[in-house]
Parts: structure tokens; C-alpha cells; sequence
């Protein structure tokens, strides 16, 4: 496994930890919600960031640290590598933003047409 | 109109030239034969010279049709073409415009197709008609994915071979010398008959090869000169159909086998386009059930139960032994690569566990053709039946219930009651996953797909759309048991195939009284939408549910990705792959075909309803469309 990928899975454990959620600097919500569409994240991950050809992102991001080390360095055969130069941090920053206001689904047992 | 008195060197037939007796032969039983034809009458006599015939009570097309007849054919799809105007003024006329019965189509690529949907739900297939040159130039694609599919489809191609009978330059640019040519690679079988009786031995043996194992699609040229001359050829006869029993397996092979799967710790089976008909979805739960073993369905066809505890339970890695029915790309089930980049592909990695066993039972064994690539890789495996693989099952159930001691039973047993768990966790993991999104706006197919069961779970329900691109969801939480309630995709993945392929299976469904669902790709409805007219006009109930991302969304990643790799501009990816500005209307596209249309539909809580709506439609024996506002993937 290549460094990146194994450091962005370190990241990744992690990144449930409050520690990793307390290191994450602000976005900007509505210019990440943008950014998502922009940059083609929903294609892959829903314009919800519920998941799709790509795995779920929200609700409850994995910390942005995390989330930007991950964009970065993607284990490979998951997704591409987006460097700075394709995406800026700030810009992942601000889809982290929009992605940690995304609500948590109703659970499947409040949801009738889920218990058919 | 002036008629001569004299026939002269093209005499007619008095009366019937040839009877086609006997009943329509139901291939999907394949042990029915035909009955012989009677002979045909014999012609009078000529004499003189030729004179002008400007009627023609008895045209050659008549007896093409009674060789379309005697095969039982319900149906011919056409976009009039002048190259086949003598059989379809038979089929209409002389036929009666009953079995088989015109049907209008606006492409040639929608004739075809909708015979490739049709052959999936009725085990048979339909006619297209074609011109032999730019009909078959247009329905091409539509060939190469019935051939890819392995779907027995018959294409008439009308053309005019002898020049000196060509009416004007039109038919010089609508002559070829072998109008086969450009599909040859992906017909099993083609001829291009001299004679009507030569016509009529070709067409039974197109039939007869398009319907054995591996099944495909076959081509048969009507020259023009033929069908529209009178008939003056003597003793004129249709042969018996003599369906080709499918083969099955070595019955050595098949005991070896089933001491390998009986004494699997973990045998796995995967069904690939194996069940031809309920009784192959009935064996193959009954050989899961024999072994306690799971059965993986690549959804190509409706194989396997999806409520069935051994339902997509196990895995390639954990499996010792691993039976592929009918699976073409064995390389890729056994191995992984990295899709994104091609790296590792000069080594892929084998996915299977030391020592496991891989066995494939095909009818592809015997028959490859070498142009197109879609056999894939080489199938390297441990033993490779041939024959077909729902032909063969008997036996190798027999084979493996005579094997079962106690031990084995008891350790099946537990492993059945294993698989079972698995499949409950499954369940569970997709139902947690459809809750995501559940209210999304654009739409998540999985609420669509929960909103739509909720109305046709308790109907004779069929769903003639792929899945595949609708996040698998239907298949995850719908109830799949019947062989008619999914007929898998394209085959050769060439777009274009799921709005006619879908009219073409609603059509084989009306007459079972069966509601006939398709989830329709928004790309794929534009290349021929005129499909849409024929299902209004000839009264063919379906709903059609757009599964509108407003994009070829495929492409959308794919070339984001290219982006992201090159380092360059990702936001430019829309550029030649999104379906906006503006935004296609498909209810109003619907209702320009004469079909009801509901939507665009953007709000979940809209979603049931526009369904309920569209069903009562039909239900009236209508098709309907609502176009459904989706999320890019599900």
C-alpha cells in the first residue's frame, strides 16, 4: 500500500475521535453545498452525500482532517486523487461544512414503506 | 386496372400454393415438434411470352408468410421499408394482419429491440423487418446486443439483388450485395435464399439455430423479386421445425462435480444467463437446496429467488468450490483489477482462496465467434462443461442427492442455517442504506423503488427495466420469484436498448394480463424515443419510470475521474455528458407520443402518488409515463 493510502486510513480510523472533530476548522455551508455539484462529488456520493457508485459521506462525516487526508491520498481503486490543484483545501473544507449539516435519516422501523 | 388474359412466363397459382397447416409451435416447448406441411399444389403450366401483369393475386410474399405462420411468430416489428413492401402487404392482406401482426415502429434499432425484450418474456422470438441496407445499418446495435444477450431474434432483410429489377436509383442505393455482411460477426446464422422454397428452408433453419443454446440472434434476406412475382416454383413445401434438444453436460463431468460440491466446505454458485424458463429458476433451488449452498445472480436473467435465504450469501473469496452457469467472464468473477486507472491489470489479483475449484457449465463452450470481444478473457478453470447449463441440472441434482450421507447433511445444515443469517444481515444492511436519502430531493431510487412495490406487490407484476443503474433497488427490496419479473439488460451494453426492449417484453406480458413496470434511462430514452408512439398505438400497457439524472451519468464520473487523474479541471466533466440546459421534459415527450405523462417529479411525497396515478392507466390497458427527477447513482 502506498504511504498516502496508509496514511489516510490512519486518518480515517480516527476520524470518529473527538479529537479529530474538535481539529476541524469552519466551511462555508452554502459554498460547500456548491463546491459538492461543482466538482462532481454528488455524482459518485449523492447530492446528499448518502452514498451512490461512491460510499456514504453524511450524514456524520468522518473528521475534515480526515476528509481532506482521504481526498487527497484514496486508497487505491476507491476513487481518484483530487490534489490541491483540482480542489483546494478550502474548498473541502467548505463540503465538509455542507456534508456535517446533512440530517440523519429516519430510522428504517419509522419509515412504513421499509417494513412492507 | 388492366389484367392480362394470358399468364405468361411468372404464372400464378391457383388456390393455395402451399398450406401451412398444423399449429403455431410453442418453442418455448421445445419438445413440441411441428407437423409436416402439405405439399404445395402444383403450378400450371407456362407458355408464351411474357406480357404485363399488373395484378398479382398470388405474390411470393404470400407464401413467405405462410412460413412466418407456420413458425408460430406473433408479432413482426417494422419501419416500413419499400425493399420488404410485398410481405408487408401480405402480412397485412393475405395474413389477415394476424399472427402475426404488423407492428408500427419509428427505428429499425426499435423493431429490433423490442423483439430482444419480447424473446426474454415469451421464450421465443418475433420478427423484425428491415431494409437490407439502411434498416440494417440503423438496427445494427440493436443485433449486437441480443447476440451479447444470447436472445433468439429473427431479422428480415429486404433486398433487391438483381439490378435489372431495380425501380429507380433509390433501389440502387437500397441494393447490397450481401446485406449481412455488417452483422454477420453477431448473427449466429444468415442466408440469402434464391428461390421461395429456399426461403422457406432458411427461414425454419434460422429459426431452429436461433433458438438452441447459446440462443442469438439470425438474419434472413427477402428479395424483393421474390416477394412480390407471382409464386411459379412447383411442389413448394414448408419443412417440419425440428427444434435441437439444448445438450446437456458429460454425465462423467457431471459426477465428478457433484462429488466436489457435496464435499465443499463452501461451494458457491453463480448464475450467470442460466434460467431459459421458470422450471430453470425451480432447478436451481432445488440444487441450492440440495447443497446448502449460495447462489450469487448476476441478475442477467431471473435465476434465483430473491427472497431465497441462499441469495447473494457467499463469496468468491470464501468459496472452495465454485460453479459459474452460464457465466461468460469468469476471469473477472475470480479476480480483481483497479478500475480507475488500469494499474494491476498486467497482474491481476486472484480473488479466490487457494486450492478452490472453479467449474463452469456453458453452452458457450460451443460457440465463439472471433471479431467482437465479447466472449473476454480466456476461462480458465478446473473443468468446463459444455452444454447448457438448465439442461444439465437434473442430472447434477440427482447426481449429488445420491451422494448426501449423514455427515454431509448435517454439516449442509449448518451451513444453510449460516447462509440464512447472512442473508437476514443483507436485508437489514440494505434497508438501513435505502433509509439515506430517503426525503433527498433530486430523488433516491431506492424511495422510488419502496413507493413502487408498495403498489405492485400484490399484482402479477413484471419489471422489464435494468437495475443496474437505479442502484440495484427493486432487486434489494423487492420480492422476485417468477422468471418473467426480471429479464436482466442489453448484453452487449449498447445504449439505446431499454425503452424498445421494454415495449417489446409489455407486449409479450399483455396477453398474460401481467403489469409491466420499466425503469428507463434518461439517455437511453433519447436515441429512439418514437418507441413510445408504437407502444401508445398498438395499446401495449406499461409504466415507464424515468430515471432522469439528467445526464449519461456513467460518463459524468468516468471523465471527472479522467480529470481528477490528469490533474486538471473536474468541474469541466459536465461538458458532453450532462443532459441540461434545458432540461429534457419527458412527460410532455410522453404526451407528444399520444401516451399520458406525470412530472417532473422532484419531491419524494410526490412520488406515490404520481404512481398511483400512472397504474390507474394502466391498468386500463395504457401505457404511462412519470418522469422522476433522480439522483445521479442510487
Amino acid at each position: 500500500m502506498r504511504t498516502g493510502a496508509l496514511l489516510a486510513l490512519l486518518v480515517a480510523l480516527f476520524a470518529g475521535s473527538a479529537f479529530a472533530q474538535n481539529a476541524a476548522p469552519a466551511g462555508d455551508v452554502t459554498k460547500g453545498k456548491a463546491a459538492w455539484i461543482k466538482y462532481n462529488c454528488y455524482s459518485c456520493h449523492g447530492y446528499d452525500g448518502h452514498g451512490g457508485a461512491g460510499v456514504k459521506v453524511a450524514p456524520k462525516p468522518i473528521a475534515v482532517t480526515a476528509f481532506i487526508a482521504f481526498v487527497r491520498h484514496p486508497p487505491a481503486s476507491t476513487m481518484p486523487t483530487f490534489t490541491a490543484k483540482v480542489v483546494s483545501d478550502q474548498d473541502l473544507r467548505d463540503m465538509w461544512a455542507y456534508l456535517n449539516t446533512i440530517p440523519a435519516p429516519p430510522a428504517v422501523k419509522d419509515i412504513p414503506l421499509l417494513n412492507q | 386496372m388492366a389484367n392480362s388474359k394470358k399468364p405468361g412466363r411468372r404464372n400464378f397459382l391457383k388456390g393455395a400454393a402451399a398450406v401451412a397447416g398444423g399449429a403455431p409451435i410453442a418453442l418455448a416447448q421445445q419438445s413440441q415438434l411441428a407437423q409436416n406441411r402439405a405439399p404445395a399444389a402444383p403450378a400450371e403450366a407456362s407458355s408464351g411470352p411474357r406480357v404485363e401483369m399488373l395484378t398479382n393475386e398470388r405474390p411470393g410474399a404470400d407464401f413467405m408468410l405462410d412460413v412466418i405462420k407456420s413458425l408460430g411468430i406473433e408479432y413482426v416489428a417494422a419501419n416500413p421499408a419499400s425493399s420488404c413492401r410485398g410481405l408487408h402487404e401480405s402480412i397485412i392482406n393475405y395474413g389477415n394482419n394476424k399472427m402475426p401482426e404488423l407492428l408500427t415502429a419509428c427505428h429499425e434499432e426499435s423493431s429490433i429491440a423490442m423483439g430482444h425484450g419480447y424473446a426474454k418474456i415469451e421464450g421465443k422470438p418475433m420478427l423484425a423487418m428491415v431494409h437490407g441496407t439502411v434498416g440494417t445499418q440503423h438496427g445494427a446495435m440493436a443485433i449486437y446486443n441480443a447476440y451479447c444477450d444470447r436472445v433468439p431474434t429473427i431479422v428480415v432483410l429486404g433486398n433487391e439483388m438483381e439490378a435489372g429489377s431495380r425501380r429507380s436509383f433509390v433501389e440502387w442505393t437500397h441494393a447490397v450485395q450481401d446485406a449481412a455482411v455488417i452483422i454477420r460477426d453477431y448473427t449466429k446464422w444468415d442466408d440469402a435464399p434464391a428461390s421461395l422454397q429456399h426461403f422457406a428452408e432458411s427461414m425454419v433453419r434460422a429459426y431452429k439455430i436461433a433458438m438452441t443454446p447459446p440462443m442469438g440472434p439470425v438474419a434472413i434476406v427477402a428479395s424483393g423479386l421474390l416477394q412480390e412475382e407471382p409464386i411459379e416454383e412447383r411442389n413448394l413445401r414448408i419443412p417440419k421445425l425440428s427444434p435441437t434438444i439444448p445438450p446437456q453436460g458429460d454425465s462423467g463431468a457431471v459426477a465428478e462435480l457433484a462429488k466436489l460440491l457435496v464435499n465443499a466446505e463452501n461451494p458457491l454458485i453463480v448464475a450467470g444467463r442460466m434460467a431459459r424458463s421458470q422450471n430453470g429458476m425451480k432447478l436451481l433451488v432445488e440444487l441450492a437446496d440440495t447443497l446448502q449452498a449460495s447462489v450469487n445472480d448476476q441478475r442477467n436473467r431471473m435465476n434465483f429467488p430473491s427472497a431465497h435465504p441462499f441469495y447473494n450469501t457467499g463469496t468468491v473469496a470464501n468459496a472452495d468450490v465454485i460453479l459459474a452457469l452460464e457465466v461468460e467472464d469468469i476471469f473477472m468473477l475470480t479476480h480483481r483489477m483497479s478500475p480507475l486507472n488500469r494499474i494491476g491489470m498486467d497482474a491481476p489479483i486472484k480473488t479466490t482462496k487457494d486450492g478452490a475449484k472453479v467449474i463452469s457449465i456453458s453452452s458457450l463452450e460451443l460457440f465463439q465467434r472471433s471479431n467482437y470481444q465479447d466472449f473476454a478473457r480466456y476461462n480458465e478453470v478446473d473443468m468446463a462443461i459444455a452444454g447448457d447449463a438448465e439442461a444439465t441440472l437434473p442430472n447434477l441434482i440427482e447426481a449429488c442427492k445420491k451422494l448426501i450421507t449423514g455427515d454431509r447433511r448435517t454439516a449442509m445444515q449448518a451451513r444453510g442455517a449460516r447462509l440464512a443469517e447472512g442473508w437476514k444481515r443483507n436485508k437489514e444492511a440494505a434497508l438501513t442504506q435505502a433509509a439515506l436519502g430517503w426525503d433527498s430531493s433530486p430523488l433516491h431510487p431506492a424511495r422510488i423503488s419502496a413507493e413502487l412495490w408498495a403498489q405492485i406487490k400484490n399484482e402479477d407484476w413484471s419489471l422489464v427495466g435494468n437495475d443496474q443503474f437505479f442502484g440495484r433497488w427493486p432487486t434489494r427490496l423487492w420480492n422476485f420469484d417468477k422468471h418473467y419479473q426480471f429479464i436482466g439488460g442489453s448484453g452487449g451494453e449498447g445504449v439505446g436498448y431499454g425503452a424498445p426492449a421494454a415495449v417489446g417484453a409489455a407486449l409479450a406480458n399483455r396477453k398474460h394480463g401481467r403489469l409491466t413496470i420499466n425503469i428507463q434511462n434518461d439517455g437511453d430514452l433519447n436515441y429512439a424515443p418514437g418507441v413510445l408512439w408504437t407502444a401508445t398505438h398498438h395499446n401495449i400497457p406499461l409504466l415507464t419510470i424515468m430515471n432522469n439524472n439528467r445526464g449519461y451519468h456513467q460518463e459524468v464520473m468516468f471523465v471527472t475521474t479522467m480529470a481528477a487523474r490528469a490533474n486538471r479541471d473536474v468541474t469541466r466533466a459536465g461538458i458532453g455528458t450532462k443532459l441540461d440546459s434545458p432540461h429534457i421534459d419527458y412527460a410532455s415527450m410522453a404526451k407528444a407520443y399520444g401516451m399520458q405523462g406525470i412530472g417532473p417529479v422532484t419531491a419524494a411525497s410526490e412520488v406515490g402518488p404520481a404512481i398511483k396515478r400512472a397504474l390507474e392507466i394502466v391498468k386500463r390497458g395504457e401505457p404511462a409515463l412519470i418522469d422522476t427527477v433522480t439522483q445521479g447513482r442510487g
